[in-house]
């Protein structure tokens, strides 16, 4: 999808679907687009919120663009650690359209805390899709600037990083940036293991009792590793927020257009001065939770293929064809650009140097240390003993 | 020129005051640091005057209070964090470690997090368990931390000033049962001109032993000197100041003039800060030395209940035993 704020264009607006399913599905989950590609034309929310989305027919094909090339370059990241080119990967494989959806319903001054997951909202917020392999290779911690793209660090600690989006929110308000329609807002990603973790409560009741402009956003794909759900909570997590004092609501992650509808009403809620709420995008983790990891040993096939039948690239791009707003020359091309955008990835990675040795000594302090100058002149000595030695 | 007797909280107090007037980003937050002014006071009327979005009352998680901090400081703000006791701040250990530390290494220096983590520490108030402890060397092992203490009004005045002025993330360590003695505050002096915060400097000067303290057990060593001069013996006391990093080399130049060293903490002395410092003695003053670096420190327990404190605390009996042993060498 093209960069700027799709969903609120005028011109070529879709207003309504051609085909129409009615709002019947599960009272505890927004759904805008069902596992076989029927639009729902819009959904209440228990809150009495009504969810819909109005794209262009531009706009729907650029959603289904950015997904297919999230999955693709992550399977590329996948195939290069299968080849020793990575020492890791956590692959996002099924949970493009919970990343998607949230990603490109941020606007361009809200900002973003991820896991180390968040492979395709970094991609939404136009970072170079090499900058998480650069962290997975270990040539460096990740390496694009937070403040330029509006989106943090990896957190690969679990639920740190919810802390430090409700500080950042709290900073948004005490900066008088919200309460109008230009305001700033904040989305903390995390997962549902990080839901047991107390930083994730503290940041629960912290952007509560301070009304912070923020969004969190648990994308509940089932697992912990090996850990199912049910180790982690008794009820719907999304259900939590009720105890916090906040709304909360589920919504089907693996529908893009479901997640933009709930996470821009979340996003313009807390921009305007509405406080915090959570969204739990249910999706499911289609591949092993990192490449070190056996999924088969903890859940069964038929689970598997089940969350198959509802995949995000697949429903989209059913509804595309049913709709007629995409024709086949449109799929080719799209899947085109993603095999070059892979080959491009895979052919900069295998380029990328490692860091010279003597950086480790950089950016351990603002203010620079004794200590370490001390260090690195002597590691320095010691390595050039070496190269005397050569000669 | 305003020179005012202050005690060490108070020159805290009013050295908070100024940070506050001098930059509209630093902000206060803790547990009740506002109305109360903090369970010691050392933050009393800063809410009143500079109202409760920079002096944050916030609820009671230790890890919440340093998340939060963290994101205020990506967002432009210098938060001054108050952990009220030593033993409340292990529930903030992961953020402090993991997150404050290394924000600026892992962005490769593209974020700093300019936060001031305020701990009363130390023993001697007779206190409860959890409220006596001495955790620097968790701290001054971790990189990208810089940890100090204050030991003087003065110096409570100054260095908190310095670190909240820093871009680096400081553990700002204050004796707790020092926080009543009293001493001459120069309120006007300008910052820039002030002595460095990362700087140890001789507190007393003296030719036969060299004693190396901070925060609470300066005063211990400097009684201690004292008394000894009484025998016939010219103690050097050093305030090290600057835990992370050390700042050994007024050490240095002291122990080839005295030839004898004995380190004091509070702390338990196994794998503690003196036992970093004998290492780096030894390294570099080992030709001068006349004995071995000696250590008084806390024993290698909990910390004891408070009925037997001062015997767990080392006094100045003790740093003058350790003096003996040194001679006696």
């Amino acid at each position: 999808m093209a960069k700027g704020d799709p969903g609120a264009s005028t011109r070529g607006r879709r207003a309504a679907p051609r085909s129409r399913k009615a709002a019947t599905g599960d009272p505890e989950l927004v759904q805008l687009l069902t596992p076989t590609g029927e639009r729902i034309e819009s959904v209440t929310g228990p809150d009495g919120t009504e969810y819909r989305v109005d794209f262009t027919d531009e706009e729907y094909r650029g959603l289904y663009r950015d997904l297919v090339l999230v999955r693709k370059l992550d399977a590329e990241a996948t195939a290069l650690q299968r080849q020793g080119e990575l020492g890791i990967w956590a692959s996002l494989l099924g949970q493009e359209a919970a990343q998607v959806g949230s990603g490109r319903a941020l606007r361009t001054q809200d900002m973003a805390f991820p896991t180390y997951r968040e492979h395709g909202v970094l991609y939404c917020r136009g970072i170079d899709p090499i900058m998480p392999l650069g962290l997975f290779r270990g040539v460096d911690q990740g390496g694009w600037d937070p403040n330029e793209f509006k989106f943090n660090m990896y957190t690969i600690v679990i639920g740190a990083q919810t802390l430090h989006a409700t500080g950042y929110a709290m900073g948004v308000a005490m900066d008088g940036k919200t309460g109008t329609d230009d305001g700033e807002a904040v989305i903390a990603y995390f997962g549902d293991g990080a839901t047991s973790q107390g930083d994730v409560n503290e940041a629960f009741v912290w952007a509560g009792v301070f009304n912070s402009p923020l969004v969190f956003f648990c994308q509940n794909n089932q697992y912990a590793i090996s850990e199912p759900l049910e180790r982690q909570t008794r009820i719907p997590l999304y259900r939590r927020a009720a105890g916090f004092g906040f709304p909360g609501i589920r919504v089907d992650g693996n529908d893009v257009l479901a997640t933009y509808a709930v996470t821009r009403h979340a996003l313009d809620n807390a921009r305007h001065g509405q406080g915090p709420s959570l969204i739990e995008a249910y999706t499911y983790r289609m591949g092993a939770h990192t490449t070190s990891d056996d999924p088969t040993r903890y859940r069964i096939a038929s689970e598997v293929e089940a969350w198959q039948a509802k995949d995000p690239i697949a429903r989209m791009k059913a509804f595309l064809e049913r709709e007629q707003i995409a024709a086949a020359d449109f799929f080719t091309e799209v899947d085109e650009q993603a095999r070059r955008e892979a080959v491009d990835l895979r052919e900069r990675v295998l380029a990328m140097p490692n860091p010279e040795p003597a950086t480790m000594f950089d950016h351990v302090y603002p203010n620079g240390s004794p200590l370490l100058d001390e260090q690195r002149a002597q590691f320095s000595r010691y390595l050039e003993s070496f190269e005397g030695s050569a000669h | 020129m305003a020179t005012e007797t202050l005690t060490l909280g108070k020159a805290l107090n009013v050295g908070l005051r100024k940070a506050l007037e001098n930059d509209p980003k630093v902000v206060i937050m803790g547990e009740d640091v506002g109305k109360l002014g903090g369970v010691f006071r050392i933050t009393d009327g800063l809410q009143k005057d500079f109202g409760d979005q920079r002096v944050i009352d916030t609820p009671l998680a230790e890890s919440g209070i340093i998340g939060t901090a963290v994101g205020l400081a990506i967002r432009g703000y210098r938060p001054v964090c108050e952990i009220q006791f030593d033993g409340f701040v292990y529930p903030a250990y992961d953020q402090i470690v993991s997150q404050v530390a290394k924000m600026h290494y892992r962005s490769r220096g593209k974020l700093n997090i300019p936060m001031v983590i305020r701990i009363p520490f130390g023993g001697g108030i007779g206190a409860v368990e959890h409220h006596s402890e001495s955790p620097e060397a968790y701290f001054a092992h971790t990189a990208g931390l810089k940890v100090v203490s204050c030991a003087s009004p003065q110096d409570a005045y100054v260095m908190i000033q310095q670190a909240i002025a820093s871009d680096d993330p400081i553990v700002f360590l204050e004796p707790k049962r020092r926080y009543w003695e009293k001493g001459q505050v120069d309120l006007d002096a300008p910052l820039s001109e002030a002595y460095p915060l990362h700087a140890a400097r001789v507190a007393r000067p003296g030719r036969d032993v060299t004693l190396l303290a901070y925060g609470p057990m300066v005063r211990t060593c400097l009684d201690a000197a004292t008394a000894a001069a009484e025998d016939g013996r010219d103690l050097e006391v050093i305030d090290l100041r600057t835990l992370s990093p050390l700042d050994l080399g007024v050490v240095y130049e002291s122990v080839r003039r005295t030839g004898r060293a004995v380190v004091v903490h509070e702390a338990p002395s196994n794998v503690g800060l003196g036992a970093e410092i004998a290492a780096r003695i030894t390294e570099e003053c080992f030709y001068s030395l006349e004995s071995p670096v000696l250590r008084v420190a806390g024993f290698d327990t909990p910390y004891p209940a408070a009925r037997v404190e001062e015997e767990y605390l080392p006094d100045l009996d003790r740093v003058l035993d350790a003096v003996d042993r040194s001679f006696g060498w």
